[in-house]
């Protein structure tokens, strides 16, 4: 009986733990997103509140947090509520399986990959709920433009993780990054570039963010699926969508880039000369690499328009996968490289 | 009474109760979202019985593919026809009599002559490492290996079908041709003209 309340003690506190820092990370996120969009647009970016703007985050939380949530007479009340919710509880539960070291997981379980898929396939949910229950055209407009969108390119993004599969072998996030070592040139993403490159552009767009964010698209929508939501409620779906981003970094991170592994293994001099960096410090080194490209993109790119989205999911990323997918399959049957070595 | 019991009845539960809700909801959009849930509940009973990869994909296919769909089209409608409760006592023969058949079956399938301890004994409990996704892909690839590919082949008989019954001819779809309008050239549309200012009168 102790035995089972201390595991249920440290479970609870590393989920603690994961929420805290996610939550913080969030926070400091929008902040380095308008830092880093406003240099990159030649302005400074939030600079008025605390030293150099660094406790703009919490200025904003608290503003959130103050205002009144206001639910549209016409609105269906229960789902107009529920909706967010769904969102942010999608979001966080995925965070489970991601591995963070080489022992800090929270759940280290067999289908990891999976689970990862299955949630992230639930959270449109959220946006269509909130959508419809808005009773609001933009709001619905927004809506069936964000489940059109994420459905087409979860198809290629899954195609995308087949291929990681294929190569690791197995659905276990640990075994995929093993399977991964001996240093930068033995990562997934040089001999999955392509699906590597797919992956990303799906990622983007599975979460609705700049250049494929045309589920907001504020000029013709004014906000898309969230436009009734205010306070709260509509910090809740912000927060959901910034989680989903880190996350897809993660799952980038873990999947192409090796993980908590260094990038200087087997190198004989560097190799040892940065040993002391934790494996936590190398994963987030490139989680952080992947998530100020979500940042660059939306400084770069322009939006693009609905049916070229489209276009792009179905008619060029898809057919890229399937073609080497069966590449991988050969590489696979052959033993190629260093990459496809024998499972045992 | 264990962990495992509770967390089987509340699944349950949640599961006849969502599929309840599905045929009584007056609203169609709500009886999507039950059945969201059903498939939800019911995954996690799959979770129980350590087919973690049937759950999942239930999850996957049905939840995040399948009823997205459904969600969309019932959405798109106009769902302000509330289902009247004569039209529920009109169906209800026809669905009475699915039921009994339904349940009929399943009886003489899988009834209690075929269930209990003594026919079908306690399984053992799997280790922690054992994997269902690769036992479920050794049994699929190398038993049921024809019978797989005749599902799947059948699969893509029906996605060719239905895009056969969709497609138009290109005259009636107004469909636009991206590689023309990457081709397009500023030179060919816009005319720049040089002007020389002109000074203010005055």
């Amino acid at each position: 009986m102790m035995e089972g309340l201390i595991l249920i003690g440290t479970i609870v506190a590393k989920i603690v733990v994961i929420i805290v820092a996610l939550l913080l990370s969030v926070a400091y996120l929008t902040f380095l997103e308008r830092k880093v969009i406003g240099y990159m647009q030649s302005r400074i970016g939030p600079n008025r509140v605390g030293p150099r703007g660094l406790l703009q985050p919490i200025a904003d939380i608290l503003k959130l947090l103050m205002k009144e949530i206001i639910v549209p007479t016409a609105s269906n009340r229960f789902l107009f509520i529920i909706a967010p919710i769904i969102s942010m509880t999608t979001a966080i539960a995925a965070w489970a399986v991601i591995p963070f070291d080489k022992t800090f997981v929270l759940a280290n379980i067999n289908a990891g990959v999976l689970y990862i898929f299955a949630l992230s396939s639930l959270g449109v949910y959220g946006m269509l709920i909130a959508g419809w229950a808005s009773n609001n055209k933009y709001a619905m407009f927004g809506a069936m433009r964000a489940a059109a969108q994420s459905i087409s390119y979860e198809i290629a993004m899954g195609f995308a993780l087949i291929g990681v599969m294929m190569a690791a072998g197995s659905l276990n996030f640990q075994t995929i990054i093993q399977a991964q070592s001996g240093g930068f040139w033995h990562w997934y993403w040089l001999p999955l570039f392509p699906l590597f490159i797919v992956y990303w552009i799906s990622g983007v767009a599975e979460t609705n963010r700049a250049p494929f964010d045309v589920a907001e698209g504020e000029s013709e929508l004014v906000a898309g699926f969230h436009v009734e939501y205010s306070g709260t409620a509509f910090a809740l779906f912000f927060l959901a969508e910034y989680m989903n981003m880190i996350l897809i970094s993660a799952l980038g991170a873990s999947m192409f880039m090796g993980g908590w592994l260094s990038p200087f293994e087997g190198i004989p001099y560097l190799e040892s000369a940065f040993a002391w960096v934790p494996g936590i410090g190398w994963f987030l080194i490139k989680l952080g690499f992947f998530v100020f490209c979500y940042l660059w993109f939306r400084a770069t790119f322009p939006r693009f328009r609905y049916d070229q989205i489209m276009r792009l999911g179905w008619k060029i990323l898809i057919p890229v996968t399937i073609v080497w997918i069966a590449v991988v399959t050969l590489a696979v049957q052959f033993h190629i490289g260093p990459w496809f070595k024998e499972i045992l | 009474m264990t962990l495992i019991h509770i967390i089987f009845y509340v699944f349950s539960a949640v599961a006849i109760g969502a599929g309840l809700m599905v045929v009584s909801s007056r609203n169609a959009v709500h009886s999507a979202l039950f059945l969201v849930l059903a498939f939800v509940a019911s995954s996690g009973l799959w979770i129980l019985l350590h087919a973690e990869f049937l759950a999942l994909i239930l999850v996957l296919v049905y939840v995040g593919a399948v009823m997205t769909l459904f969600l969309f089209v019932v959405m798109m409608l106009s769902v302000n026809k509330v289902m009247t409760r004569e039209s529920f006592v009109r169906y209800l023969p026809i669905g009475a009599l699915v039921v009994v058949l339904m349940v009929g079956i399943t009886f003489l399938a899988v009834g209690p002559a075929h269930m209990g301890l003594a026919i079908m004994p306690t399984p053992p409990m799997k280790p922690a490492d054992f994997s269902d996704t690769a036992q479920l892909g050794s049994v699929l690839y190398t038993d049921y290996v024809f019978p797989f590919e005749v599902a799947g082949a059948l699969l893509l008989t029906a996605i060719i079908a239905s895009i056969s019954l969709a497609h138009r001819i290109p005259k009636e779809r107004k469909v636009q041709n991206i590689s023309k309008q990457i081709a397009a050239n500023p030179k060919d549309r816009v005319r720049l003209i040089k002007m020389p200012s002109s000074k203010r009168s005055q």
